[in-house]
């Protein structure tokens, strides 16, 4: 195959890759821009494959074969609440196989410079590989760290090192210096500093994860997401391969969106954020006490509420994928809709431990996503809402983020449920939400609270409808 | 030993309300108490013997017996002397028993002194403090609820017209014209009652905070042009100076020549009700015309009203009922009965059916007014409003767009900042570089911007499948992988095959799993 039908293969990929992503616009187009996105993917490594450079078709084809049955495994198996787990480790896999390709590539004797620039050439290669190397293995270690704290195998709770900032400060300077030796090496003699600096940003991607909290998973979720397109695209530097930019390019944009989008919902810096932390996920007692006397209800007189309603809007929270609650709730909703009740679910954008993680789990479910209402959509009908049932969900729906200025989440976009005229919250105890902010809503004088096992609370719930 | 929990039948003529029905008995028992009624208590509200007994409620023949031997005894009115059957409660009342009931402390300190002598404890459920912890045992608004709703009821039964205004082949029917005067919770149910029946409702309050209630119930609010605020301590309304309750009465002098249905529930506490609709203006008011005066308990706001009664002065129909609630037995008797669950739930706070009386409990210390034969009544003035003053929202609601403002400035110097690092950064790379890196880099600027046009067309539903499929399509990198496989060094075909396998998974796992994602999202 010549050169210029792989790059014409190429171009046809890439235009697939950005049709794939554009499909996601809506749900209509969606499936066919994943199929564009396989479509793209099986022109690129036809290509490639059937290109002069490739031969060992048989460790090619092993490799291959197993990958395929393993990915398919695993993503026919996964539990949707168990996405962004997931989506983690496909994280990392994009991390190491960047690492492995630089130090491949590093060591490829076929590698040579020739020209005018050679020497330029080579240290823009050597800056390549070294920047390709270290986005790849903080990817790595920071998506293992963050696959650990989402199955709960680590502790969710951020650590926090005394003088971390200095630490990650120290590492930092450590990588630059080690790029320093690295680029200047004749030869293989960087190979050390290069090992040295893949182990030390590996304990940075550690670091770094393991001081966020449980909550602030969507954004650490997206801004690896970001890192794995960015080692993708390092990647296609060093390899000159345009495919890889471009393709890493779109990943590491998407990310970066997504990272945005993640703490402009929490009205937080995306440094703060990363800088880790903040408030603990077990919450706490707030510091200024009871603020007055919740009342409590039953789940029978919950569902008598519900059923009394015209419109009624669920808002789901963690606490639903924790305990697996959606399909409960979508029964509820089915009965809810038969009886003539107007349901609808409000989505905060960061609700859950992924970006769009509730829309999923809603899905599965199978509530219909025309019904399902992102933040902007639904705020303003609240006051016109008979009853709100609020599900695991805690700052999300913390009227102190509009009312006090010195609250830790001031500021913060809210779901305003606290205008419907009663708001039912399904809580397993009164401590704080990941903020470790008292709630307000919970004493209003139209919220009832609604004690107990989210799982347990919703079926008594689906019992009485 | 758990108490024992009594309601009697109500002796008062023509009440139909009881303190407990089947349902609270139940919950009451869930405190550890156990209930007892007099035989036939719950009849006149629609509750039978029957329905109590399968509550798990004793029904007791005798009253006397019933008395003796409850430590708690719950009812609606106070305790009173029945002119006929010979049984006078407060006599009945054990030594050293509680007692709660509404009690009017204010207009009864002949029946404090009798009660106080019986050494007995006793809460007036008329003493609620006003604040929103105690709102759940608040009867008189309960209480008051029913009185609004069945207000309008009693004047639709006395008024010759629709409510509502309609056009038919028979001719048009105006809508009615009802005013309500005073928005407390009275005042709003009979806004809400009137206008769901289709009458075009005003409303008129001495406290300009609760306008806002009654613009939300659908009725307009009259204002007038003076300065004066109204609240009083406790949420309640005080007695307002001489210029303003001039102005008050020409709008009600104005108003009663237009209105056909005016309902009264203006109560300013511990004082007779305040008298606002004049003779005159009852005069001036249309034949047909109704007053429903739900102040007449207290005197009456109306001239003409006589409690009690219902009169017809100058062609309108004077409606001075002071058993509003009563009428709808059923209703209020749940909705008190709860109020009173509600109390002792806060009575008993171990829920082992004992209740304890504790005076720092700000609700509790209202609500008692006799503590073991001593007098413990008025309590100390509460000390919240029960609705804030508007004032307050407008400050917090400046706080935090001040704060939007201050960031705003920095943000706009730090974009150019950066734009301007940016443009240098690329100056500098470019001078330096050769032109095959430089068609990469361009390539790599040019997709970055392509992504961020797409990524943010791309719906919030779908972010999770978003991350999934971009997944998918890292998994590009095998390409370098499989660039690398056939290379000549043995370390470099391994590395290469292990990510050719890893990168396999994604790409593989990335895609189905979005499409099996996909698949969930229907209509």
């Amino acid at each position: 195959m010549t050169e210029g039908v792989l790059t014409t293969a190429y171009i046809a990929a890439s235009i697939l890759f950005i049709l794939a992503l554009g499909g996601l616009s809506n749900q209509e187009t969606a499936r066919r821009g994943n199929l564009y996105g396989i479509i793209g993917m099986t022109i690129a490594l036809v290509a490639t494959i059937g290109g002069d450079q490739v031969t060992s078709y048989g460790t090619l084809g092993v490799c291959m074969l197993v990958g395929a049955i393993a990915g398919v495994f695993v993503a026919s198996r996964v539990q949707m609440t168990q996405m962004p787990e997931l989506v983690a480790i496909l994280h990392s896999f994009v991390g190491l196989a960047a690492v492995l390709v630089g130090f491949a590539s590093y060591l490829d004797p076929e590698a040579h410079f020739e020209g005018p620039d050679a020497q330029v050439l080579k240290t823009i290669h050597e800056i390549e590989i070294y920047l390709g190397v270290l986005i790849g293995a903080v990817t790595f270690t920071g998506s293992v760290i963050a696959f650990g704290k989402l199955s709960a195998r680590i502790t969710s709770k951020p650590l926090a090192l005394p003088a971390r900032h200095w630490l990650n400060l120290a590492l930092g300077l450590i990588c630059v210096w080690l790029g320093a030796l690295f680029v200047g090496a004749e030869g293989h003699n960087g190979l050390i500093p290069l090992i040295v600096m893949t182990l030390v940003a590996f304990v940075f991607g550690v670091h770094m994860v393991m001081a966020i909290g449980g909550a602030d998973m969507p954004v650490v979720i997206s801004m690896l997401n970001s890192y794995s397109g960015w080692a993708a695209a390092a990647t296609g530097f060093m390899l000159s391969n345009d495919l890889l930019i471009i393709t890493g390019a779109l990943v590491g944009s998407s990310g970066a969106i997504l990272s945005y989008i993640m703490c402009r919902a929490m009205n937080r810096k995306f440094l703060a954020v990363i800088a880790g932390g903040f408030g603990t996920a077990g919450g706490t007692a707030a510091a200024d006490g009871e603020q007055g006397e919740v009342v409590a209800v039953s789940a029978a007189e919950t569902a008598e509420l519900l059923q009394d309603a015209k419109s009624v809007i669920i808002v789901p929270g963690y606490g639903m994928a924790v305990a697996q609650a959606q399909h409960v709730i979508n029964d509820i909703t089915k009965k809810l809709r038969d009886k003539g009740v107007r349901v609808r679910f409000a989505i905060h954008p960061v609700a859950g431990r992924m970006p769009g993680h509730m829309n999923v789990l809603l899905a599965e479910a199978k509530v219909p996503y025309d019904i399902v209402m992102e933040m902007d959509e639904i705020n303003e009908d609240f006051p016109e809402t008979d009853a709100v049932l609020v599900i695991g969900a805690n700052d999300i729906v913390n009227p102190s983020a509009q009312t006090d200025p010195g609250s830790p989440i001031a500021g913060m976009p809210v779901l305003e449920v606290w205008k419907a005229k009663t708001v039912v919250v399904m809580k397993r105890s009164m401590a704080t939400g990941y903020a470790g902010v008292q709630n307000p809503l919970f004493f209003g004088e139209n919220t009832r609270m609604l004690f107990g096992d989210a799982k347990a609370s919703v079926d008594a719930i689906l019992a009485s409808v | 030993m758990s108490m024992k929990i009594g309601a009697p039948r109500e002796v008062h003529p023509q009440e139909c309300r009881v303190a407990i029905t089947p349902d609270t008995a139940e919950q009451l028992q869930k405190l550890g108490f156990s209930v007892a009624i007099e035989a036939g208590a719950g009849a006149k509200a629609h509750f039978s013997d029957d329905a109590y007994r399968e509550a798990g409620v004793e029904v007791v023949e005798d009253v006397k017996a019933l008395w003796a031997q409850s430590d708690i005894v719950l009812k609606v009115n106070g305790p009173e002397t029945h002119p006929h059957e010979a049984i006078d409660e407060i006599k009945l009342l054990r030594e050293g028993g509680t007692l709660i009931s509404f009690i009017w402390p204010a207009q009864n300190p002949e029946l404090m002194q009798q009660l106080a002598a019986r050494k007995a404890t006793v809460m007036a459920m008329d003493s609620v403090p006003r604040i929103s912890r105690a709102q759940k045992s608040d009867a008189l608004s309960s209480m008051a609820n029913v009185a609004g709703y069945r207000a309008v009821v009693e004047a639709a039964n006395q008024f010759g017209r629709f409510f509502t205004g309609q056009v038919t082949a028979a001719g048009k029917v105006p809508p009615a014209k009802v005013l309500v005067i005073g928005a407390g919770v009275a005042g709003l149910a009979a806004i809400g009652a009137a206008g769901s029946m289709g009458a075009i409702v005003r409303a008129f309050d001495t406290r300009p905070e609760v306008k806002e209630q009654v613009e939300s119930m659908g009725a307009e609010f009259l204002m007038l042009e003076l300065e004066e605020e109204g609240s009083g301590a406790g949420g309640y309304a005080k007695v307002m100076s001489e210029e303003f309750i001039k102005a008050e009465m020409e709008l009600f002098a104005r108003q009663a020549m237009d209105v056909d249905i005016i309902i009264t529930t203006a109560l300013i506490p511990g004082k007779p009700a305040p008298k606002l609709i004049t003779e005159a203006m009852v005069e001036s008011m249309r034949d047909g015309s109704v007053i429903v005066d739900l102040a007449a308990q207290q005197g009456g706001n109306c001239a003409l009203c006589e409690p009690g009664e219902v009169v017809v002065r100058d062609g309108v129909t004077i409606i001075g009922l002071t058993d509003l609630p009563s009428r709808l037995p059923t209703q209020s008797s749940q909705l008190y009965g709860t109020n009173l669950r509600h109390l002792l739930t806060d009575l008993t706070p171990n829920k082992d059916g004992q209740i304890v009386v504790s005076m720092e409990d700000e609700v509790i210390r209202g609500v008692t007014v006799i503590k073991e034969g001593e007098i413990t009544w008025p309590p100390p003035p509460p000390k919240l409003q029960a609705a804030p003053p508007p004032k307050r929202e407008l400050t917090t609601a400046a706080a935090p767009r001040a704060v939007g403002e201050k960031e705003e400035k920095p943000k706009g110097l730090a974009t150019a900042i950066s734009m301007g690092i940016g443009i240098l950064a690329l100056l500098g790379l470019g001078s330096v570089t050769p032109p095959a890196f430089l068609a990469h880099f361009t390539v790599f600027v040019l997709a970055c911007f392509v992504g961020y046009m797409v990524i943010w067309n791309v719906t919030p539903a779908l972010h999770t499948p978003l991350m999934s499929v971009t997944n998918a399509i890292s998994g590009i990198i095998i390409i370098g992988a499989l660039l690398q496989i056939s290379s000549p060094s043995g370390l470099v075909v391994v590395l290469a095959a292990i990510s050719i396998l890893i990168a396999t998974v994604n790409v593989f796992g990335g895609f189905y799993v979005t499409q099996r994602m996909l698949h969930m999202f229907r209509k």
